[in-house]
């Protein structure tokens, strides 16, 4: 339904007692927050019109009525009567593995080599996985060389998996350089821990 | 070592890829991981299996039967599924894998959808949106559920 014609069916089930109109039961939008899963904060803003309300705990909700929006509390069995087949359907979380390589090189650290197995179980365990490999580098040297040796290392790991079968139109390789260290250090600093690639099985 | 694990988990979760080609029109901006009894995809005009594997691209509207539920993930790591008698139009995904800034815009005109926000709405709370026939959804994060029957 289109707003103007939702914002007359309001005002009409305002004044209309429900005997009257059955039909005004509660149509329009219902919004949910739910915990999320990495304990990370989160809040879901709901506009209708000039009302705004801010979802900001889990199970905190809205629906609609007479008045619009309604606040109200949700709980774990109305969100599974309600949105069980979708909350169903969910994809599996993307799993995440991180290599570390040997400075300055595209070669990876002795102990990432038996990491790669792992996530060849992840790939096997999804029915149509995607892997996304993010190179990373320390801070040592400058923008256009660490980008260059970010894609270069996640290159070298896509390649690695596409020589034991992974399907090549299944895999993106991106170099990030130094934008996103996994240690913060000042420039110049050389941290084994920076110096990784991340792999994304979605 | 579990704690650096999650920690890893955590910083990665959101990092993303595929993205290169996202922001140009009718890009591949996701892909569905699944998909139960009757699945479509509306794309200029044509119709599509919406079927376990196939690519989503912008301006692709999703919907389900009455037995029908579908889950994908987008390119900057969002995932969304829709349970049965939904429509979902995937309005704009633009997003740059090097800044990891973008757009996400999505209508529910009918139906039920299901969110676990990606690396877009962490930016700010105007990246994300869902809106439904009466209600504009402001995405911060993370996890939500939204239906309408309107």
């Amino acid at each position: 339904m289109n707003e103007p014609a939702a914002r007359l069916r309001r005002a009409l089930c305002a004044v209309a007692t429900v005997s009257l109109l059955g039909a005004c039961a509660q149509k329009g939008t219902t919004v949910v927050l739910l915990p999320s899963q990495d304990g990370a904060s989160t809040a879901v803003a709901v506009k209708q019109g000039q009302k705004e309300v801010v979802l900001g705990q889990p199970y905190a909700a809205v629906r609609p009525s007479t008045q619009g929006l309604e606040p109200y509390k949700s709980n774990p069995q109305e969100v599974d009567a309600k949105f069980g087949p979708a909350l169903a359907a969910l994809p599996s979380r993307p799993a995440s593995f991180t290599l570390y390589f040997v400075e300055g090189k595209d070669e990876f650290s002795a102990e990432s080599k038996s990491l790669v197995d792992a996530v060849f179980s992840e790939i096997a365990k999804r029915p149509v996985p995607d892997v996304v490999v993010i190179g990373h580098t320390d801070t040592v040297g400058g923008d256009r060389t660490n980008d260059a040796l970010a894609l270069q290392r996640a290159e070298t790991v896509r390649a690695e998996l596409i020589r034991r079968g992974v399907a090549a139109d299944s895999i993106a390789a991106i170099g990030r350089g130094k934008r996103e260290l996994l240690v913060p250090t000042a420039d110049g600093v050389a941290e084994p821990r920076n110096r990784r690639v991340e792999i994304l099985v979605r | 070592m579990p704690g650096s694990v999650w920690r890893l988990f955590k910083v990665s979760l959101g990092a993303f890829a595929l993205a290169a080609s996202a922001a140009t029109p009718g890009a591949e901006i996701g892909q569905l991981k699944s998909a139960n009894g009757d699945v479509w995809i509306e794309r200029s005009g044509a119709r599509l299996p919406g079927t376990v594997g196939t690519r989503v691209r912008t301006a692709d509207v999703v919907k389900t039967g009455a037995d029908g539920s579908a889950g994908m993930v987008m390119v900057d790591n969002s995932l969304l599924s829709i349970g049965p008698n939904s429509v979902l139009s995937l309005d704009r995904l633009d997003y740059d894998a090097t800044t990891q800034r973008g757009q996400f815009d999505s209508s529910l005109s009918k139906g039920s959808l299901s969110v676990v926000s990606g690396r877009i709405a962490k930016q700010s709370p105007d990246a994300m949106s869902v809106r439904t026939p009466s209600a504009i959804l402001g995405v911060r994060g993370t996890e939500f559920v939204v239906g309408t029957d309107e």
